[in-house]
């Protein structure tokens, strides 16, 4: 395959960004994404050129770091994948692709396709976890009857890896799914329900402390999240943000 | 915990907004079925828009009210689509937003601001006529008169063009708002399949039942 890129090339958080134009051959169509990247990335190697920055660690869709907006959309033309999980068989001979890097005010970017995600970071030491002493001396988890639809629904939310897609599709830059996913996980639970009031406050605070938008219920989010994140969490999360509030 | 402190949060303001919304959602219900009655009797119209227009408690304690919550839903609404843009930051230079969401979810401010255009329109074609009638002129009150001034007004077929075309947009707005606004408010989503359908049977009978009022009327005068 032979593919005309268009990528967002930016030395630094600082400069002032725009975009290359490369094109790549030798390109086949069961090659990931990221391959074909390091492909490219090593053709500029040997050119002399810098390489391009881009986010990427397990390739196998769970560690939430590879991001990238491909042709308008987070993670590419496919649903429910990470960008390392994106085949070159989902394009053409002779396309013409655009990449970005995720857009967001709260993601700053550091350097070519790299943004700074650490606003996630900081939305989950607010309140994203339970204080319970594990050193030898918990009960069996099996002692706390938990119903199915409960169990399932914590375990559902918790499959977020916090890869951001959500806040790069909104069209308000909003990390709401992200947020709810990470306070639903605990609140289904009896072992959330002790810390739910703090959790959901101090999280939702720390969200709009880092800039992002507010939900608009497009359902856009739930469409690109690699895992299938349902915005039925924001609905719960509002509820229990009320809930602490009255 | 105050109260207050909800609406200053981001899922305060988002609360707001559904809650206006819902709040005109009723008063269009119940200015439709007042209109809807100048379809099969002149008189009952008639007496109907005697009394909402002279009602004191209608007048004094209720108007107030909705043109205040019809203000601050439009405010809010083009208040918090600046700061969504400016969350954004940067643009994309391409971004397939019809791949993951439906167009009325992604304009609802442009829905809304031709709704607000509209509202402008229907205030000069009646609400300011009304209030220079009674509290101006201070012309004496004839309770047979609301009807002729209705059918009046639609005997102009470029008006009631315009007026169709608005409910065409309300009718978007209401498809995404009506059942946003009840996500909004934390309904739990084994009530999202219910919301739906009445989403969808509110704001196609609502605002095509308007636009039927005004080509009725129209049509037969």
């Amino acid at each position: 395959m032979k593919l005309n890129l268009k990528i967002w090339r930016q030395q630094d958080s600082e400069s002032k960004g725009g975009f290359e134009n490369y094109v790549i051959d030798d390109i086949t169509p069961d090659m990931s994404f990221l391959e074909m990247m390091d492909v490219l990335n090593q053709k500029l190697i040997y050119e002399n050129i810098d390489p391009i920055s881009f986010d990427h660690d397990c390739r196998e869709g769970i560690c939430g770091s590879c991001s990238l907006f491909i042709n308008g959309r987070a993670h590419g033309p496919d649903k429910g994948i990470t960008t390392c999980q994106l085949h070159m068989r989902k394009f053409k001979d002779g396309d013409s692709i655009v990449i970005e890097p995720f857009r967001a005010k709260s993601f700053p970017i550091i350097k070519d396709l790299v943004v700074d995600r650490s606003a996630f970071d900081r939305i989950q030491h607010s309140g994203g976890y339970i204080s319970i002493n594990t050193s030898g001396n918990t009960q069996d988890a099996n002692t706390t009857p938990i119903r199915k639809e409960d169990a399932d629904n914590a375990f559902d939310a918790a499959t977020c890896i916090g890869c951001g897609a959500c806040v790069a599709t909104c069209k308000n830059a909003s990390a709401m799914l992200y947020v709810s996913a990470k306070v639903s996980q605990f609140s289904y639970l009896p072992q959330g329900k002790v810390e739910a009031k703090e959790r959901v406050l101090n999280m939702v605070k720390q969200m709009d402390d880092e800039g992002f938008g507010n939900c608009t219920n497009t359902g856009a989010c739930e469409v690109e999240c690699p895992k299938g994140i349902s915005i039925k969490n924001i609905a719960r999360m509002n509820r229990e943000f009320y809930k602490a509030k009255i | 915990m105050s109260l207050i402190s909800i609406f200053k949060s981001s899922i305060g303001k988002k609360l707001l907004m559904a809650l206006s919304g819902i709040f005109l959602v009723v008063f269009l219900t119940q200015h439709f079925l007042i209109n809807i009655t100048s379809v099969f009797s002149e008189e009952i119209f008639n007496f109907l828009s005697h009394f909402m227009g002279n009602n004191p408690i209608v007048q004094f304690i209720l108007q107030p009210i909705l043109i205040f919550g019809v203000i601050f839903h439009f405010v809010m609404g083009f208040y918090l689509e600046i700061i969504n843009r400016k969350s954004r930051g940067a643009n994309y230079s391409r971004y397939a937003g019809g791949d993951n969401a439906p167009w009325i979810s992604r304009n609802m401010i442009f829905s809304g601001g031709v709704v607000l255009l509209f509202l402008i329109l229907h205030f000069y074609d009646f609400w300011v006529p009304e209030m220079n009638y009674k509290y101006i002129e201070f012309r004496p009150e004839d309770p047979n008169r609301y009807y002729e001034e209705l059918i009046h007004k639609f005997e102009s077929p470029v008006r009631t063009s315009i007026y169709s075309v608005s409910f065409i947009f309300l009718a978007l707005h209401l498809l995404h708002g009506f059942s946003s606004s009840f996500k909004t408010i934390g309904v739990d989503s084994k009530y999202y399949k219910p919301i739906k359908s009445l989403t969808f049977i509110f704001s196609i009978l609502i605002p095509f039942g308007f636009i039927f009022i005004a080509v009725f009327h129209n049509i037969m005068h």
